[in-house]
Protein backbone atom coordinates (compact mmCIF):
# COMPACT_ATOMS: atom_id res chain seq x y z
CA UNK A 1 0.00 0.00 0.00
CA UNK A 2 2.83 2.04 -0.19
CA UNK A 3 4.18 4.41 2.58
CA UNK A 4 1.98 6.69 4.11
CA UNK A 5 2.84 10.17 4.71
CA UNK A 6 2.19 11.64 8.49
CA UNK A 7 2.94 15.59 7.77
CA UNK A 8 -0.39 15.68 5.36
CA UNK A 9 1.35 17.81 3.49
CA UNK A 10 1.25 16.00 0.29
CA UNK A 11 0.23 17.84 -2.64
CA UNK A 12 -2.79 16.31 -4.19
CA UNK A 13 -3.84 17.22 -7.04
CA UNK A 14 -7.58 19.27 -7.13
CA UNK A 15 -8.71 17.01 -9.39
CA UNK A 16 -7.25 13.53 -8.24
CA UNK A 17 -10.82 12.47 -6.61
CA UNK A 18 -12.88 13.16 -9.28
CA UNK A 19 -10.57 11.67 -12.23
CA UNK A 20 -10.17 8.35 -10.34
CA UNK A 21 -14.09 8.39 -9.43
CA UNK A 22 -14.82 8.51 -13.69
CA UNK A 23 -11.88 5.41 -13.74
CA UNK A 24 -12.94 3.41 -10.35
CA UNK A 25 -16.81 3.35 -12.29
CA UNK A 26 -16.13 2.68 -15.74
CA UNK A 27 -14.09 -0.32 -14.35
CA UNK A 28 -16.21 -1.37 -12.14
CA UNK A 29 -19.45 -0.93 -14.75
CA UNK A 30 -17.11 -3.45 -16.74
CA UNK A 31 -17.11 -6.06 -14.08
CA UNK A 32 -20.46 -5.53 -12.96
CA UNK A 33 -22.20 -5.01 -15.93
CA UNK A 34 -24.30 -1.63 -17.46
CA UNK A 35 -27.43 -2.55 -15.68
CA UNK A 36 -25.37 -2.37 -12.25
CA UNK A 37 -24.27 0.86 -12.60
CA UNK A 38 -26.10 1.99 -9.32
CA UNK A 39 -23.87 -0.84 -7.52
CA UNK A 40 -20.51 0.65 -9.26
CA UNK A 41 -21.33 3.80 -7.72
CA UNK A 42 -22.56 2.93 -4.36
CA UNK A 43 -18.57 0.91 -4.76
CA UNK A 44 -16.90 4.35 -5.58
CA UNK A 45 -18.47 6.58 -2.99
CA UNK A 46 -17.55 3.38 -0.47
CA UNK A 47 -13.94 3.06 -1.42
CA UNK A 48 -13.58 7.38 -1.08
CA UNK A 49 -15.36 7.26 2.39
CA UNK A 50 -12.83 4.93 3.33
CA UNK A 51 -10.11 7.07 1.91
CA UNK A 52 -11.08 9.91 3.62
CA UNK A 53 -11.53 8.51 7.18
CA UNK A 54 -7.79 6.66 7.13
CA UNK A 55 -6.09 9.76 5.34
CA UNK A 56 -7.15 12.51 7.30
CA UNK A 57 -5.93 10.73 10.38
CA UNK A 58 -2.73 9.34 8.62
CA UNK A 59 -1.97 11.14 6.05
CA UNK A 60 -2.72 10.78 2.12
CA UNK A 61 -0.37 7.35 1.18
CA UNK A 62 2.74 7.61 -1.46
CA UNK A 63 0.31 6.18 -4.53
CA UNK A 64 -3.66 7.55 -3.15
CA UNK A 65 -4.61 6.42 -6.56
CA UNK A 66 -3.28 2.94 -6.41
CA UNK A 67 -4.91 2.95 -2.73
CA UNK A 68 -8.31 3.94 -4.02
CA UNK A 69 -8.40 1.41 -6.96
CA UNK A 70 -7.03 -1.61 -4.19
CA UNK A 71 -10.11 -0.34 -1.89
CA UNK A 72 -12.65 -0.44 -4.39
CA UNK A 73 -11.19 -3.84 -6.27
CA UNK A 74 -11.05 -5.83 -2.82
CA UNK A 75 -15.09 -4.44 -2.11
CA UNK A 76 -15.95 -5.54 -5.87
CA UNK A 77 -14.46 -9.02 -5.24
CA UNK A 78 -15.81 -9.38 -1.93
CA UNK A 79 -19.14 -8.29 -3.76
CA UNK A 80 -19.07 -11.07 -6.81
CA UNK A 81 -18.48 -13.82 -4.37
CA UNK A 82 -21.41 -12.75 -1.65
CA UNK A 83 -24.43 -12.11 -4.60
CA UNK A 84 -22.72 -14.50 -7.07
CA UNK A 85 -26.41 -16.05 -7.50
CA UNK A 86 -28.48 -13.13 -6.36
CA UNK A 87 -27.66 -10.89 -9.30
CA UNK A 88 -26.31 -11.22 -13.21
CA UNK A 89 -23.08 -9.84 -14.18
CA UNK A 90 -21.29 -8.50 -17.29
CA UNK A 91 -22.42 -11.34 -19.89
CA UNK A 92 -18.99 -11.72 -21.32
CA UNK A 93 -17.26 -11.92 -18.14
CA UNK A 94 -19.42 -14.24 -16.35
CA UNK A 95 -17.98 -17.25 -16.87
CA UNK A 96 -14.43 -15.75 -15.43
CA UNK A 97 -16.51 -14.15 -12.73
CA UNK A 98 -18.50 -17.12 -11.37
CA UNK A 99 -15.24 -19.50 -10.60
CA UNK A 100 -12.86 -18.73 -7.92
CA UNK A 101 -9.29 -19.78 -9.78
CA UNK A 102 -10.58 -16.60 -12.02
CA UNK A 103 -12.70 -14.11 -10.02
CA UNK A 104 -9.22 -12.02 -8.72
CA UNK A 105 -7.62 -12.40 -11.90
CA UNK A 106 -10.24 -10.70 -13.85
CA UNK A 107 -10.91 -8.20 -11.28
CA UNK A 108 -6.93 -7.40 -12.25
CA UNK A 109 -7.41 -7.25 -15.67
CA UNK A 110 -10.35 -4.99 -15.23
CA UNK A 111 -8.43 -2.76 -12.98
CA UNK A 112 -5.18 -2.34 -15.36
CA UNK A 113 -4.35 0.93 -16.73
CA UNK A 114 -4.96 0.29 -20.11
CA UNK A 115 -8.05 -1.38 -19.27
CA UNK A 116 -9.49 1.59 -17.79
CA UNK A 117 -8.59 3.80 -20.48
CA UNK A 118 -10.72 1.61 -22.62
CA UNK A 119 -13.21 1.52 -20.81
CA UNK A 120 -13.57 5.04 -20.36
CA UNK A 121 -13.71 5.92 -24.03
CA UNK A 122 -16.44 3.49 -24.31
CA UNK A 123 -18.36 5.13 -21.56
CA UNK A 124 -17.94 8.08 -23.55
CA UNK A 125 -19.49 6.70 -26.52
CA UNK A 126 -22.36 4.84 -24.58
CA UNK A 127 -23.39 8.07 -22.95
CA UNK A 128 -23.61 9.51 -25.96
CA UNK A 129 -26.40 7.52 -26.74
CA UNK A 130 -29.17 8.15 -29.85
CA UNK A 131 -32.45 8.10 -27.30
CA UNK A 132 -30.53 11.12 -25.23
CA UNK A 133 -31.05 14.50 -26.02
CA UNK A 134 -27.63 16.65 -26.23
CA UNK A 135 -27.34 18.35 -22.90
CA UNK A 136 -28.41 14.82 -21.51
CA UNK A 137 -25.26 13.76 -22.64
CA UNK A 138 -22.75 16.48 -21.47
CA UNK A 139 -24.60 15.62 -17.98
CA UNK A 140 -24.12 12.46 -18.21
CA UNK A 141 -20.18 12.63 -19.72
CA UNK A 142 -19.84 14.91 -16.86
CA UNK A 143 -21.56 13.22 -13.80
CA UNK A 144 -19.33 9.36 -14.59
CA UNK A 145 -16.12 10.01 -16.30
CA UNK A 146 -15.43 13.60 -14.46
CA UNK A 147 -17.24 12.57 -10.99
CA UNK A 148 -19.31 15.84 -11.25
CA UNK A 149 -22.66 15.86 -8.53
CA UNK A 150 -25.62 16.33 -9.20
CA UNK A 151 -25.65 19.37 -7.25
CA UNK A 152 -22.18 20.53 -8.83
CA UNK A 153 -23.64 19.73 -12.77
CA UNK A 154 -26.80 22.24 -11.98
CA UNK A 155 -24.06 24.85 -10.06
CA UNK A 156 -21.92 24.47 -13.74
CA UNK A 157 -25.17 24.71 -15.71
CA UNK A 158 -27.16 27.15 -13.81
CA UNK A 159 -30.12 24.90 -13.75
CA UNK A 160 -32.64 23.90 -11.14
CA UNK A 161 -31.57 21.00 -8.64
CA UNK A 162 -34.63 19.20 -9.68
CA UNK A 163 -34.44 19.59 -13.22
CA UNK A 164 -30.99 18.70 -12.98
CA UNK A 165 -31.59 15.30 -10.62
CA UNK A 166 -34.41 13.96 -13.14
CA UNK A 167 -32.32 14.81 -16.58
CA UNK A 168 -29.17 12.59 -15.13
CA UNK A 169 -31.70 10.12 -13.58
CA UNK A 170 -33.88 9.65 -16.83
CA UNK A 171 -30.30 9.62 -18.48
CA UNK A 172 -28.71 6.93 -16.51
CA UNK A 173 -31.91 4.87 -17.01
CA UNK A 174 -31.48 5.24 -20.62
CA UNK A 175 -27.72 4.30 -19.92
CA UNK A 176 -28.65 1.41 -17.67
CA UNK A 177 -31.25 -0.06 -19.72
CA UNK A 178 -29.06 -0.48 -22.84
CA UNK A 179 -27.81 -4.51 -22.89
CA UNK A 180 -24.15 -3.46 -23.13
CA UNK A 181 -21.44 -0.75 -23.23
CA UNK A 182 -20.51 0.79 -26.78
CA UNK A 183 -17.90 -1.50 -28.43
CA UNK A 184 -15.41 0.91 -29.53
CA UNK A 185 -13.71 -1.56 -31.80
CA UNK A 186 -16.20 -1.70 -33.94
CA UNK A 187 -15.35 0.21 -36.58
CA UNK A 188 -18.26 1.75 -38.56
CA UNK A 189 -20.01 2.14 -35.32
CA UNK A 190 -17.36 3.83 -33.96
CA UNK A 191 -17.50 6.50 -36.94
CA UNK A 192 -21.04 6.65 -37.06
CA UNK A 193 -21.47 8.13 -33.17
CA UNK A 194 -18.36 9.93 -33.29
CA UNK A 195 -19.83 13.37 -34.17
CA UNK A 196 -22.15 12.77 -30.96
CA UNK A 197 -19.57 12.74 -29.15
CA UNK A 198 -17.97 15.13 -30.31
CA UNK A 199 -20.62 17.42 -30.07
CA UNK A 200 -20.90 16.85 -26.53
CA UNK A 201 -17.13 17.53 -25.50
CA UNK A 202 -17.84 20.88 -27.92
CA UNK A 203 -20.63 21.75 -25.56
CA UNK A 204 -18.60 20.68 -22.41
CA UNK A 205 -16.14 23.24 -23.35
CA UNK A 206 -18.67 25.86 -24.33
CA UNK A 207 -20.38 25.76 -21.46
CA UNK A 208 -16.76 26.28 -19.57
CA UNK A 209 -16.40 29.59 -22.31
CA UNK A 210 -19.44 31.26 -22.55
CA UNK A 211 -21.50 29.66 -19.99
CA UNK A 212 -23.80 30.98 -17.52
CA UNK A 213 -21.55 30.25 -14.48
CA UNK A 214 -20.45 33.44 -12.33
CA UNK A 215 -17.78 31.15 -10.68
CA UNK A 216 -14.53 31.48 -13.29
CA UNK A 217 -12.64 28.20 -11.54
CA UNK A 218 -15.62 26.07 -12.13
CA UNK A 219 -16.04 27.20 -16.09
CA UNK A 220 -11.95 26.76 -16.07
CA UNK A 221 -12.77 23.20 -14.96
CA UNK A 222 -15.39 22.19 -17.79
CA UNK A 223 -12.95 23.36 -20.24
CA UNK A 224 -10.06 21.40 -18.90
CA UNK A 225 -12.44 18.20 -18.60
CA UNK A 226 -13.43 18.86 -21.92
CA UNK A 227 -9.80 19.22 -23.26
CA UNK A 228 -9.22 16.03 -21.04
CA UNK A 229 -11.63 13.74 -22.48
CA UNK A 230 -11.01 14.83 -26.22
CA UNK A 231 -7.14 14.03 -25.29
CA UNK A 232 -8.45 10.36 -24.44
CA UNK A 233 -10.53 10.30 -27.71
CA UNK A 234 -7.40 11.31 -29.72
CA UNK A 235 -5.45 9.04 -28.10
CA UNK A 236 -7.37 6.05 -29.71
CA UNK A 237 -6.71 5.23 -33.55
CA UNK A 238 -10.07 5.37 -34.43
CA UNK A 239 -10.89 8.50 -32.54
CA UNK A 240 -7.89 10.35 -34.05
CA UNK A 241 -9.97 12.24 -36.80
CA UNK A 242 -9.29 15.42 -38.30
CA UNK A 243 -12.50 16.77 -37.37
CA UNK A 244 -11.33 15.82 -33.54
CA UNK A 245 -8.07 17.59 -34.08
CA UNK A 246 -10.03 20.61 -35.58
CA UNK A 247 -11.92 20.19 -32.39
CA UNK A 248 -9.30 19.76 -30.12
CA UNK A 249 -7.60 22.82 -32.07
CA UNK A 250 -10.63 25.12 -30.82
CA UNK A 251 -10.59 24.67 -27.82
CA UNK A 252 -6.54 25.36 -27.68
CA UNK A 253 -6.93 28.29 -28.74
CA UNK A 254 -10.11 29.67 -27.09
CA UNK A 255 -8.33 28.28 -23.41
CA UNK A 256 -5.07 30.03 -24.56
CA UNK A 257 -7.65 33.35 -23.87
CA UNK A 258 -9.53 32.00 -21.22
CA UNK A 259 -6.40 33.91 -19.40
CA UNK A 260 -7.50 37.46 -20.81
CA UNK A 261 -11.37 37.45 -20.59
CA UNK A 262 -11.31 38.52 -16.79
CA UNK A 263 -9.29 41.61 -15.90
CA UNK A 264 -7.22 42.40 -12.72
CA UNK A 265 -10.28 43.62 -11.14
CA UNK A 266 -11.98 40.11 -12.03
CA UNK A 267 -14.17 41.95 -14.42
CA UNK A 268 -15.05 40.45 -17.85
CA UNK A 269 -13.55 41.87 -20.56
CA UNK A 270 -14.58 41.52 -24.46
CA UNK A 271 -12.44 39.96 -27.55
CA UNK A 272 -11.72 43.53 -28.28
CA UNK A 273 -10.03 44.63 -25.57
CA UNK A 274 -8.85 42.13 -24.34
CA UNK A 275 -5.07 42.06 -23.02
CA UNK A 276 -4.06 40.21 -25.17
CA UNK A 277 -0.18 39.62 -24.02
CA UNK A 278 -2.38 37.38 -21.04
CA UNK A 279 -3.23 34.72 -23.99
CA UNK A 280 -1.14 31.60 -23.73
CA UNK A 281 1.04 31.35 -26.20
CA UNK A 282 1.74 27.60 -25.32
CA UNK A 283 -1.71 27.15 -25.70
CA UNK A 284 -2.16 29.28 -28.87
CA UNK A 285 0.70 27.29 -30.64
CA UNK A 286 -0.81 23.78 -29.49
CA UNK A 287 -3.83 25.32 -31.76
CA UNK A 288 -1.78 25.73 -34.54
CA UNK A 289 -0.22 22.65 -34.79
CA UNK A 290 -3.36 20.45 -34.00
CA UNK A 291 -5.25 22.01 -36.65
CA UNK A 292 -2.16 21.64 -39.11
CA UNK A 293 -2.89 17.97 -38.12
CA UNK A 294 -6.56 18.69 -39.19
CA UNK A 295 -6.37 19.97 -42.85
CA UNK A 296 -6.48 16.25 -44.02
CA UNK A 297 -9.28 14.46 -45.61
CA UNK A 298 -11.80 16.00 -47.42
CA UNK A 299 -14.28 16.40 -45.10
CA UNK A 300 -14.40 19.89 -42.87
CA UNK A 301 -16.62 19.81 -40.08
CA UNK A 302 -17.74 22.99 -38.15
CA UNK A 303 -14.58 22.59 -35.45
CA UNK A 304 -12.12 23.27 -38.78
CA UNK A 305 -13.86 26.59 -39.37
CA UNK A 306 -14.42 27.49 -35.88
CA UNK A 307 -10.50 26.75 -35.30
CA UNK A 308 -9.95 29.06 -38.31
CA UNK A 309 -11.67 31.77 -37.04
CA UNK A 310 -9.92 31.47 -33.56
CA UNK A 311 -6.59 31.01 -35.39
CA UNK A 312 -6.97 34.52 -37.19
CA UNK A 313 -7.82 36.00 -33.45
CA UNK A 314 -4.75 34.49 -32.26
CA UNK A 315 -2.81 35.47 -35.08
CA UNK A 316 -3.64 39.39 -34.68
CA UNK A 317 -1.19 40.62 -31.90
CA UNK A 318 -3.36 43.91 -31.55
CA UNK A 319 -7.41 43.59 -31.96
CA UNK A 320 -6.62 46.20 -35.07
CA UNK A 321 -4.53 43.52 -36.86
CA UNK A 322 -7.50 41.09 -36.95
CA UNK A 323 -8.14 40.31 -40.73
CA UNK A 324 -12.11 40.81 -40.65
CA UNK A 325 -12.69 39.61 -43.67
CA UNK A 326 -11.02 36.67 -43.41
CA UNK A 327 -13.25 36.46 -40.34
CA UNK A 328 -16.81 37.13 -42.12
CA UNK A 329 -15.59 34.29 -44.98
CA UNK A 330 -15.23 31.98 -42.21
CA UNK A 331 -18.27 32.78 -40.84
CA UNK A 332 -20.20 32.16 -44.30
CA UNK A 333 -18.75 28.90 -44.27
CA UNK A 334 -19.74 28.08 -40.67
CA UNK A 335 -23.44 29.49 -41.75
CA UNK A 336 -23.77 26.64 -44.71
CA UNK A 337 -22.08 24.00 -42.10
CA UNK A 338 -24.01 24.83 -38.81
CA UNK A 339 -26.88 27.74 -39.11
CA UNK A 340 -27.79 29.05 -35.90
CA UNK A 341 -28.69 32.35 -34.74
CA UNK A 342 -26.23 32.65 -32.74
CA UNK A 343 -23.52 32.12 -35.35
CA UNK A 344 -25.46 34.50 -37.63
CA UNK A 345 -24.65 37.15 -34.88
CA UNK A 346 -21.32 36.46 -34.71
CA UNK A 347 -20.68 37.17 -38.67
CA UNK A 348 -23.18 40.45 -38.46
CA UNK A 349 -20.40 41.51 -35.20
CA UNK A 350 -17.89 40.32 -37.72
CA UNK A 351 -19.17 42.15 -40.44
CA UNK A 352 -19.51 45.39 -38.72
CA UNK A 353 -15.84 45.37 -38.07
CA UNK A 354 -14.85 44.94 -41.56
CA UNK A 355 -17.79 47.46 -43.07
CA UNK A 356 -18.89 49.42 -40.24
CA UNK A 357 -21.46 49.19 -37.84
CA UNK A 358 -24.65 50.35 -40.13
CA UNK A 359 -23.53 47.07 -42.25
CA UNK A 360 -23.38 44.91 -39.00
CA UNK A 361 -26.82 46.72 -38.16
CA UNK A 362 -28.52 45.80 -41.28
CA UNK A 363 -26.94 41.73 -41.32
CA UNK A 364 -27.94 41.70 -37.67
CA UNK A 365 -31.65 43.17 -38.78
CA UNK A 366 -31.45 40.13 -41.70
CA UNK A 367 -31.05 37.13 -39.12
CA UNK A 368 -33.70 34.72 -39.45
CA UNK A 369 -35.23 33.19 -36.42
CA UNK A 370 -33.54 36.84 -34.59
CA UNK A 371 -36.52 35.95 -31.92
CA UNK A 372 -34.39 33.28 -30.47
CA UNK A 373 -31.79 35.88 -29.72
CA UNK A 374 -33.73 37.94 -27.67
CA UNK A 375 -33.32 36.07 -24.65
CA UNK A 376 -29.43 36.34 -25.12
CA UNK A 377 -28.03 38.99 -23.48
CA UNK A 378 -25.05 39.28 -25.73
CA UNK A 379 -27.46 39.57 -28.77
CA UNK A 380 -28.60 43.38 -26.96
CA UNK A 381 -25.20 44.20 -26.19
CA UNK A 382 -24.30 43.67 -29.79
CA UNK A 383 -26.99 46.06 -30.68
CA UNK A 384 -25.53 48.23 -28.41
CA UNK A 385 -22.14 48.43 -29.16
CA UNK A 386 -22.88 49.04 -33.02
CA UNK A 387 -25.52 51.76 -31.87
CA UNK A 388 -22.84 53.54 -29.78
CA UNK A 389 -20.29 53.29 -32.92
CA UNK A 390 -23.03 54.93 -34.87
CA UNK A 391 -22.85 57.58 -32.08
CA UNK A 392 -26.66 56.97 -31.18
CA UNK A 393 -25.89 56.88 -27.48
CA UNK A 394 -30.00 56.79 -26.67
CA UNK A 395 -30.45 53.39 -28.74
CA UNK A 396 -27.48 52.33 -27.45
CA UNK A 397 -28.25 52.60 -23.67
CA UNK A 398 -31.59 50.97 -24.14
CA UNK A 399 -29.97 47.93 -25.87
CA UNK A 400 -27.53 47.53 -22.81
CA UNK A 401 -30.27 48.18 -20.38
CA UNK A 402 -32.40 45.08 -22.13
CA UNK A 403 -28.72 43.56 -21.32
CA UNK A 404 -28.58 43.83 -18.19
CA UNK A 405 -31.99 42.91 -17.22
CA UNK A 406 -31.03 39.35 -18.91
CA UNK A 407 -27.08 39.14 -17.66
CA UNK A 408 -26.91 35.33 -16.09
CA UNK A 409 -24.53 36.27 -12.93
CA UNK A 410 -22.97 39.16 -11.27
CA UNK A 411 -19.97 39.46 -13.28
CA UNK A 412 -22.13 39.69 -17.00
CA UNK A 413 -24.01 42.58 -15.01
CA UNK A 414 -21.25 44.32 -14.32
CA UNK A 415 -19.79 44.49 -17.88
CA UNK A 416 -23.30 45.70 -19.02
CA UNK A 417 -24.11 47.85 -16.18
CA UNK A 418 -20.46 49.41 -17.49
CA UNK A 419 -21.72 49.63 -20.78
CA UNK A 420 -25.06 51.61 -19.64
CA UNK A 421 -22.90 54.16 -18.12
CA UNK A 422 -20.41 54.81 -21.52
CA UNK A 423 -23.62 55.71 -22.97
CA UNK A 424 -24.51 58.15 -20.42
CA UNK B 1 -1.16 19.51 30.89
CA UNK B 2 -3.59 17.35 30.98
CA UNK B 3 -4.36 14.81 28.42
CA UNK B 4 -7.74 14.91 26.32
CA UNK B 5 -9.77 12.33 24.27
CA UNK B 6 -11.66 13.96 21.17
CA UNK B 7 -14.09 11.36 20.06
CA UNK B 8 -15.80 12.48 16.27
CA UNK B 9 -19.52 12.20 16.08
CA UNK B 10 -21.78 11.58 13.29
CA UNK B 11 -21.32 14.11 10.13
CA UNK B 12 -22.33 13.69 6.73
CA UNK B 13 -20.39 11.30 3.74
CA UNK B 14 -19.20 13.54 0.90
CA UNK B 15 -21.99 14.42 -1.54
CA UNK B 16 -19.07 14.44 -4.65
CA UNK B 17 -15.30 13.37 -5.09
CA UNK B 18 -14.52 17.11 -4.85
CA UNK B 19 -16.33 17.74 -1.72
CA UNK B 20 -14.73 14.25 -0.10
CA UNK B 21 -10.98 15.44 -1.35
CA UNK B 22 -12.23 19.00 0.27
CA UNK B 23 -13.11 18.16 3.57
CA UNK B 24 -10.07 15.36 3.82
CA UNK B 25 -7.45 17.92 3.36
CA UNK B 26 -9.19 19.84 6.03
CA UNK B 27 -9.05 17.17 8.38
CA UNK B 28 -5.73 16.52 7.60
CA UNK B 29 -4.73 20.44 8.29
CA UNK B 30 -5.92 20.76 10.73
CA UNK B 31 -4.59 18.07 12.38
CA UNK B 32 -0.90 19.42 10.80
CA UNK B 33 -2.04 22.53 13.03
CA UNK B 34 -2.49 20.16 16.44
CA UNK B 35 0.88 19.11 15.91
CA UNK B 36 2.48 22.26 15.20
CA UNK B 37 0.90 23.79 18.19
CA UNK B 38 1.90 21.04 20.29
CA UNK B 39 -0.85 20.07 21.46
CA UNK B 40 -1.20 16.95 19.59
CA UNK B 41 -0.46 13.37 21.68
CA UNK B 42 -1.61 11.03 18.79
CA UNK B 43 -3.46 11.04 15.75
CA UNK B 44 -5.65 8.21 16.98
CA UNK B 45 -7.46 5.79 14.50
CA UNK B 46 -10.72 6.23 12.40
CA UNK B 47 -13.26 3.77 13.49
CA UNK B 48 -15.26 0.85 11.30
CA UNK B 49 -18.96 1.96 11.28
CA UNK B 50 -20.10 -1.55 12.45
CA UNK B 51 -18.49 -4.22 15.56
CA UNK B 52 -19.81 -6.41 17.68
CA UNK B 53 -21.04 -5.72 21.48
CA UNK B 54 -20.74 -8.34 23.90
CA UNK B 55 -22.43 -7.61 27.28
CA UNK B 56 -23.95 -9.44 29.99
CA UNK B 57 -22.74 -12.02 32.45
CA UNK B 58 -23.21 -14.44 29.77
CA UNK B 59 -21.04 -12.32 27.20
CA UNK B 60 -24.01 -12.37 24.54
CA UNK B 61 -22.70 -10.97 21.49
CA UNK B 62 -24.30 -8.76 19.18
CA UNK B 63 -24.38 -6.99 16.28
CA UNK B 64 -25.07 -3.96 18.24
CA UNK B 65 -27.39 -2.04 18.59
CA UNK B 66 -24.63 1.00 18.46
CA UNK B 67 -25.82 4.48 18.63
CA UNK B 68 -27.46 5.91 15.66
CA UNK B 69 -25.80 7.46 13.14
CA UNK B 70 -25.79 11.20 14.20
CA UNK B 71 -23.85 10.04 17.27
CA UNK B 72 -22.04 6.85 16.48
CA UNK B 73 -18.09 7.30 16.95
CA UNK B 74 -16.34 7.77 13.90
CA UNK B 75 -12.64 7.76 15.31
CA UNK B 76 -10.56 9.59 18.19
CA UNK B 77 -7.51 11.45 18.77
CA UNK B 78 -5.40 11.96 21.79
CA UNK B 79 -4.72 15.81 22.48
CA UNK B 80 -2.63 17.69 25.45
CA UNK B 81 -4.28 21.05 26.74
CA UNK B 82 -3.96 22.98 30.09
CA UNK B 83 -7.77 22.71 30.68
CA UNK B 84 -10.46 21.71 29.64
CA UNK B 85 -11.29 24.99 27.91
CA UNK B 86 -8.26 25.24 26.02
CA UNK B 87 -8.81 21.26 24.60
CA UNK B 88 -12.30 22.29 23.79
CA UNK B 89 -11.15 25.74 22.29
CA UNK B 90 -8.77 23.49 20.01
CA UNK B 91 -11.31 21.52 19.20
CA UNK B 92 -13.57 24.10 17.49
CA UNK B 93 -10.69 23.93 14.58
CA UNK B 94 -12.10 20.84 13.82
CA UNK B 95 -13.77 20.36 10.11
CA UNK B 96 -16.45 17.57 11.18
CA UNK B 97 -18.49 21.01 11.89
CA UNK B 98 -18.87 21.59 8.67
CA UNK B 99 -20.31 18.51 8.28
CA UNK B 100 -22.97 18.40 10.65
CA UNK B 101 -20.66 16.35 13.11
CA UNK B 102 -19.64 16.86 16.74
CA UNK B 103 -16.83 16.81 18.82
CA UNK B 104 -16.67 14.88 22.54
CA UNK B 105 -14.13 16.41 24.39
CA UNK B 106 -13.17 14.35 27.57
CA UNK B 107 -10.23 14.61 29.98
CA UNK B 108 -8.10 11.02 30.32
CA UNK B 109 -8.58 10.71 33.78
CA UNK B 110 -5.37 11.12 35.78
CA UNK B 111 -3.88 8.88 38.60
CA UNK B 112 -2.53 11.96 41.21
CA UNK B 113 0.15 9.93 43.24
Amino acid sequence: MGLIQQSGGAELDPQMFRHESGRMVVALTRLFGIHNLALAEDVVQDAFCRAIEVWKFKGVPANPAAWLMATAKHRAVDILRRERTARTYEPELTRMIESEWTLVPTVHEVFEAHAIEDEQLRMMFSCCHPRLREDARVALVLHILCGFSVGEIAGAFVSGLAATEKRITRAKKVLAGSKKLFDVAEGAEFSRRLPDVQRALYLLFNEGYHGASAETAVRGELCREAMRLTAMLLAHPLGRTPGTQALAALMSFNAARLPGRVDAAGNLSSLLEQDRAKWDRGMVAEGVRLLELSATGLEVMEYHVEAAIAAVHARASRMEETDWAAIVALYDTLMTLRPSPVVALNRAIAVAQKDGPERGLEEIGLIADRERLKAYPFYWAALGELELRRGRREFAREHFGAARKLARNPMERRFLEGRVRVCK
Amino acid sequence: MTEFIYLYRGGESPKSPAEGQETMQKWMAWMKELGEKGNLKAVGSPLEKTGKLVSGKSKVVSDGPFAEAKDLIGGYTLVTAKDIDEAVELSKGCPIFLVGGAVEVRPILQMNM
